[in-house]
C-alpha cells in the first residue's frame, strides 16, 4: 500500500500547518479548502469547458459513453454488496453486468435498469463503513475532490476493483479515463451551478453535503437519524405579538398566515444594472 | 408497595378511559368537520400531491421549459411555500445562535432564508425535463407528529435515481415541511455550517447582509430569463 501511506503522510504533514477549525470533522481544514482551490482551478480551465463540449455531443452517445463505464463499475459493486453481505443486491448487480455486457453490446446499453434491476453504487470505502470503520477526517484529493481518510485509504483498492484499470496499452486506458471523468463532469453540471447559487461558502456547502451523502450511502440510504441540536419545535401559529422569550416554540410569524400578497421574492424588471452572476465572482469567500 | 398498587391500576384505567374518550370525541369531531381537507392530508399524500402539481406544471408549462425563472418562482409561491415551516428551518439551521437573535433579526433571517431556498428551489425545477417521481411507502404511525417522506427523482438518462425526503411536522393547520433531503444530505445540517461561518465572521447582523447580498444576485439573475423568454 505504498501511495497509500505516501497520501496519509501528505495530509499529515499538511495538517501539521493547520491551526484550530471550527468543524469536528475536518482537522485538515486549510489543507483541504487549498485542494479545493486548486481543483476548482482545474475545473474551471479544463474540466468544465470540456464538459460543456461534450454535453454537445449527441445524447445517444453520451448515454453511451454513461452506460460503458457504468457497467464496468457494476462488476466491482456487485463484489462490494457481497462482501458487505447484501446478497440479493449483490447478484442483482451481477445479473445487470451480465446482461449489460451481453445484450447490452457491452455495456453501451443499461439493459438492466430497464429490466427492474435497479443500479447500485458500491466501493471497497462503504464495504469498510459497513464493517464498522468510520469515515475519519474529510479530505479533498487532488483532482479527484471530496473524500473521507477511511476512503483515501483504501483507494488504491478501489483502482485495482475498476475494470478498466486493467486495460492495455496504457494510452488506450488514459484516454478512457479521461472520456470517463468528463462524462461524469457533464452529468454534475446542472447541479453544481445550483450548488453554486445555494451556497453561502462553497467548500463548506460542499464538504457538509459531501459527508452526510457518503454516511447515507454507507447505509444505503438509511442512515442512523440524529436529533437536532437546539431544535425550537414547530411554529405555532400565532398573531402578530412579538414575543421575545428565549428559546419559545412559537415565535412570531405564522407562516401559515402568510398571505399571498405580494411575492415573496421580488424579480426586479429593471435596474438590475446588467451584472452577470458569476460563480467564480461569488467564489470570495475562504 | 401491594396497597398503592390497585391504586395505580385503578388510575390507569381512568387514563385509558379518558383517552378513549378523547379519541372517540376525535373520531366524531373529524366526521364532522371531514371538508377540512389540509388538515386532514397525511403527509406522504400531501408530498405526493404537491410533487406531481410541481412536476407536471413544469414539464407542461412552455415558458418554464424556455427558461422563464420567474414563471417557476410563481409556481413555487403559490404551490410550495404555504406548506414550509420556514421558521423551524431557518432556526434549526442558526442551531445554538438562533437564542442569541432579537425577534427582529429572526424575521429578517426567516425571510432571506426563505428567499434563498425558493431560489434554489426553482433553480431545481427549472431543470426538469422528463424526469419521474417514485413515491415509497411511509413508515411512520398514525399517531406521529413528526414523520419522513421518502421520494425519488428518476431520471430520463439512467442512472441513479435522486434521492429526494422531506420531514413534516404536523401542525393543526396541516403538515409542514421542515426539513428536505437532496442525495443523502438534509438541508439544515448543510447549511449549519454555512449559517456558523458567516456568524462567526460577522454575527448574525452579517449573516443576514451575506443572504441578502446573495438573494440581490439572484434576482437579477432571475429578472434577465425573464425578460429573455
Amino acid at each position: 500500500m505504498g501511495p497509500a501511506i505516501r497520501i496519509m503522510m501528505l495530509v499529515a504533514a499538511l495538517a501539521l500547518s493547520g491551526c484550530a477549525t471550527t468543524h469536528p470533522q475536518d482537522p485538515f481544514e486549510n489543507f483541504n479548502r487549498a485542494m479545493f482551490r486548486f481543483n476548482d482551478a482545474v475545473d474551471q480551465a479544463a474540466v468544465k469547458p470540456a464538459a460543456k463540449a461534450y454535453k454537445k455531443l449527441p445524447d445517444f452517445v453520451q448515454t453511451g459513453v454513461g452506460n460503458f463505464f457504468g457497467n464496468l463499475e457494476d462488476a466491482w459493486t456487485a463484489v462490494n454488496n457481497l462482501l458487505q453481505g447484501k446478497v440479493a443486491d449483490g447478484m442483482s448487480d451481477v445479473m445487470r453486468f451480465a446482461v449489460n455486457t451481453t445484450m447490452g453490446l457491452g455495456g453501451l446499453l443499461d439493459i438492466g435498469t430497464e429490466a427492474g434491476l435497479q443500479k447500485h453504487r458500491e466501493d471497497f470505502g462503504q464495504t469498510l463503513g459497513k464493517w464498522g470503520v468510520k469515515a475519519g477526517p474529510y479530505v479533498v484529493l487532488p483532482i479527484l475532490g471530496s473524500s473521507t481518510m477511511r476512503d483515501t485509504v483504501v483507494l488504491p483498492v478501489d483502482i485495482q476493483g475498476d475494470p478498466w484499470h486493467h486495460v492495455y496499452p496504457v494510452h488506450t486506458r488514459n484516454l478512457g479515463s479521461v472520456l470517463r471523468a468528463v462524462d461524469q463532469r457533464a452529468v454534475l453540471l446542472d447541479a453544481s451551478n445550483l450548488v453554486e447559487e445555494a451556497a453561502l461558502d462553497r467548500y463548506e456547502f460542499v464538504r457538509d453535503a459531501y459527508l452526510q451523502r457518503r454516511q447515507n450511502r454507507v447505509y444505503d440510504g438509511d442512515p442512523p437519524s440524529s436529533a437536532y441540536e437546539f431544535d425550537v419545535g414547530p411554529t405555532a401559529a400565532s398573531s402578530d405579538s412579538v414575543s421575545g422569550s428565549p428559546g419559545a416554540t412559537s415565535v412570531t410569524e405564522a407562516t401559515s398566515s402568510e398571505p399571498a400578497a405580494g411575492a415573496v421574492v421580488k424579480v426586479e424588471q429593471n435596474g438590475a444594472g446588467g451584472t452577470s452572476v458569476n460563480g467564480a465572482a461569488g467564489e470570495t469567500k475562504q | 408497595m401491594g396497597s398503592s398498587k390497585p391504586l395505580q391500576l385503578i388510575q390507569e384505567d381512568m387514563n385509558v378511559f379518558k383517552k378513549l374518550c378523547a379519541v372517540a370525541g376525535f373520531a366524531l369531531a373529524g366526521l364532522a368537520f371531514a371538508p377540512a381537507a389540509s388538515a386532514q392530508e397525511a403527509p406522504d399524500a400531501l408530498i405526493k400531491r404537491l410533487s406531481t402539481e410541481v412536476l407536471e406544471t413544469a414539464k407542461n408549462d412552455k415558458e418554464i421549459q424556455a427558461g422563464n425563472q420567474k414563471r417557476v418562482l410563481e409556481l413555487v409561491e403559490a404551490k410550495i411555500l404555504p406548506h414550509v415551516d420556514f421558521q423551524r428551518m431557518t432556526a434549526l439551521a442558526a442551531g445554538r445562535f438562533w437564542r442569541d437573535a432579537t425577534p427582529e433579526q429572526q424575521k429578517q433571517l426567516v425571510n432571506e432564508f426563505r428567499t434563498l431556498l425558493v431560489y434554489t428551489y426553482s433553480g431545481a425545477i427549472s431543470q426538469i425535463k422528463d424526469q419521474k417521481m417514485d413515491f415509497k411507502p411511509m413508515r411512520a404511525d398514525a399517531a406521529d407528529t413528526e414523520v419522513e417522506v421518502r421520494t425519488q427523482v428518476l431520471q430520463p438518462r439512467g442512472g441513479d435515481p435522486i434521492q429526494l425526503n422531506y420531514r413534516l411536522e404536523k401542525l393543526p393547520s396541516g403538515w409542514k415541511i421542515y426539513d428536505m433531503n437532496v442525495l443523502g444530505a438534509w438541508l439544515v445540517e448543510t447549511y449549519k455550517g454555512n449559517f456558523a461561518g458567516e456568524i462567526s465572521k460577522g454575527g448574525i447582523d452579517g449573516l443576514i447582509k451575506t443572504l441578502s447580498e446573495k438573494n440581490k444576485r439572484l434576482a437579477a439573475s432571475a429578472a434577465k430569463t425573464g425578460k429573455a423568454s
